[in-house]
C-alpha cells in the first residue's frame, strides 16, 4: 500500500553524522531501536543488535565503546544470575527433595536437598526451610535456559533469622558499595550494623532497630536519587 | 461511527471543532518512572486521554501451563477505570478490554526480544484514567515507553496513532465527537525506525485514496510522537 520507508529521515539523532552518534565523546543515553551506526568492523556487545549493516540499541541505557565492541548498559534492569553470585532468596515452594527459591531473576532457582543447609530426610524439606523463609545462598550453575541451581554449602551461607531485608536495583549496587567498598565500610562503621550486600540487589541488615532504620533511609535515598535519569551506577 | 452524518465537525476553513488542522495531533506529555515499585512505568497524556502503564518482569510465569520453553510471554491487561468516562464503566474485564489487551500484546510481541527470557513472563498493566478517544493508541504507545523504562530488550518502540474520516475529510487523531459521529477510524501501530507495521484495525469505510491519506497522517504523526518518547526516555540528557 505504502512503499515509503517510514522513519528513514528521523533515524539519526541531531548531532549524528551518517556514521551514527557513536563518535561523540560523552556517553550517550540511547533508547531501543536507536541507530548506532554502521556495523562494519564492529562487534556487538550487551544490549545491541546488528540488523543488516547497522548496529541498533535494544535497551534504554548508556552506550559505551571499548575497542571495537559497542554495548549499552541499561539504566534499569532485572537481575540475571551468574555462577558464583551471592544472592538472598525467598523460599517459594518445595517438593520432597527440592526447594524453589525466588532470587529476583526472570526464573526461579532450585535448591536441591543435597545442597541444603542441613541433612534432610526425603520428604522433610519443610522442617528445615519453609515457604516464606529467606536464605543467603550462592548461585552454583546457570543453564542455557536460565534455570539456575543455588547452594547453601559454603562459608556464611545460612537461613536468615534476624535483622531486616531491603532491596535496591542491581545496577545501583556499585553506588552503595563505593570504590573498593569504601562507602559500605563507612556505613557499617557509622551505624554499627552488619550489612550483607547480595548480587541480586537484596540486602541483609542486622543490628539495633534504630540503626537498621538509619541504613534503610540511606539506601532509599540512593534509590530515589537514581530514579532521576542520568545517575550512573 | 454513529451515523450522524449531518453533524458538522469541520468548518469551511478546514479547521476542526477543537481548532486543529486535519493533520494535527492533540498535545502529548510523557513521563517515566511514575510507579516506584514497578520495574518500568509511564504516564502519558494525549489530549484529555490519560494512561498509566506499569511493567513488571521478566519474572517466573505462573501458572506453569502458560510458560513457553523457547521464549517469554507477555501478559497485557488493559483496563479503563470506572471514572474514566462520563458514563460509569462497570469495573473488570469486558469484551472490549480483552480485545484491546490482545491486539496490544500482539503488537508488543513483534518488538520485544522474547527469546532472551525463555519460560518467563512480562506483565504489562495499562490503566486508562481518563478517556476521550483513541485510548488503545495511548495505551500501546505508553506500554512501549514503560517497557523501555524497565530495561526490556526491544528492537524498536511501537508508536500507535489513529486517523479517521469526518464529513468526508480524512483527519488525524480523532477526538471524542469525531470518533462518535465520524465515518471511519483507522488505528495503526508503526515501528518508527524500520517502518514496519505491527498493528492495524479499521472501523467504517475508507476509499483507497482516503486510506492512503489516513495511513500517511498516521505515519507522520507517529514520527512526531516518537520524538517525544525518545525525549522522555532520555530525560533531556542528550
Amino acid at each position: 500500500m505504502n512503499s515509503r520507508p517510514v522513519g528513514q529521515p528521523d533515524n539519526m539523532s541531531i548531532e549524528s553524522s551518517a556514521d551514527g552518534p557513536r563518535d561523540t565523546r560523552r556517553t550517550l543515553v540511547v533508547v531501543p531501536g536507536e541507530d548506532l551506526g554502521s556495523s562494519e568492523g564492529i562487534e556487538a556487545g550487551h544490549g545491541v543488535l546488528v540488523v543488516g549493516d547497522r548496529v541498533i540499541s535494544t535497551k534504554q541505557g548508556r552506550m559505551s565503546r571499548k575497542g571495537n565492541t559497542i554495548s549499552v548498559s541499561p539504566l534499569h534492569t532485572r537481575y540475571m544470575p551468574r555462577p558464583g553470585d551471592l544472592v538472598i532468596g525467598h523460599i517459594e515452594g518445595c517438593t520432597n527433595n527440592i526447594w524453589f527459591v525466588d532470587i529476583g531473576a526472570p526464573f526461579n532457582s532450585i535448591l536441591p536437598m543435597s545442597l541444603g543447609p542441613a541433612k534432610v530426610e526425603f520428604g522433610g524439606t519443610r522442617k528445615i526451610l519453609d515457604i516464606g523463609d529467606s536464605i543467603l545462598c550462592r548461585v552454583q550453575e546457570v543453564e542455557e535456559t536460565h534455570q539456575s541451581v543455588v547452594t547453601m554449602k559454603g562459608m556464611g551461607l545460612r537461613k536468615i533469622r534476624s535483622g531486616a531485608l531491603d532491596e535496591l536495583d542491581p545496577h545501583l549496587l556499585g553506588k552503595l558499595i563505593g570504590k573498593g567498598g569504601a562507602f559500605l565500610r563507612e556505613m557499617k562503621m557509622q551505624t554499627d550494623c552488619r550489612i550483607v550486600v547480595a548480587d541480586n540487589g537484596r540486602l541483609w541488615i542486622d543490628g539495633e532497630l534504630e540503626n537498621i532504620l538509619e541504613v534503610r533511609k540511606k539506601i532509599n535515598s540512593i534509590s530515589s536519587e537514581a530514579r532521576m535519569i542520568g545517575v550512573d551506577a | 461511527m454513529g451515523g450522524y452524518g449531518d453533524v458538522q465537525m469541520i468548518d469551511e476553513n478546514g479547521l476542526r471543532m477543537d481548532g486543529r488542522k486535519p493533520g494535527d495531533v492533540r498535545p502529548i506529555t510523557i513521563e517515566t518512572g511514575v510507579i516506584p515499585v514497578a520495574d518500568g512505568s509511564c504516564r502519558m497524556t494525549w489530549g484529555t486521554n490519560e494512561a498509566i502503564v506499569a511493567v513488571y518482569g521478566p519474572m517466573e510465569a505462573h501458572p506453569r501451563k502458560i510458560q513457553r520453553q523457547d521464549r517469554a510471554v507477555i501478559d497485557v491487561a488493559y483496563n479503563m477505570a470506572p471514572f474514566s468516562t462520563t458514563d460509569r464503566i462497570r469495573p473488570g474485564f469486558n469484551r472490549r478490554s480483552r480485545e484491546i489487551s490482545k491486539v496490544t500484546k500482539d503488537a508488543l510481541e513483534s518488538v520485544v526480544l522474547l527469546e532472551l527470557y525463555p519460560r518467563s513472563k512480562i506483565r504489562v498493566s495499562i490503566e486508562i484514567v481518563s478517556a476521550e478517544a483513541g485510548t488503545r493508541c495511548v495505551g500501546l504507545t505508553a506500554a512501549s515507553v514503560a517497557l523501555a523504562d524497565a530495561g526490556i530488550p526491544m528492537t524498536d518502540m511501537v508508536v500507535s496513532v489513529a486517523s479517521g474520516k469526518i464529513n468526508d475529510v480524512v483527519v488525524c487523531d480523532l477526538n471524542k465527537e469525531e470518533d462518535n459521529y465520524g465515518e471511519a477510524d483507522l488505528p495503526m501501530g508503526v515501528l518508527p525506525n524500520t517502518g514496519e507495521l505491527v498493528f492495524l484495525q479499521m472501523d467504517g469505510d475508507l476509499s483507497p485514496a482516503e486510506f492512503k491519506q489516513a495511513w500517511d497522517y498516521n505515519v507522520d504523526a507517529a514520527m512526531e510522537v516518537h520524538k517525544l518518547m525518545v525525549e522522555a526516555l532520555k530525560g533531556g540528557d542528550n
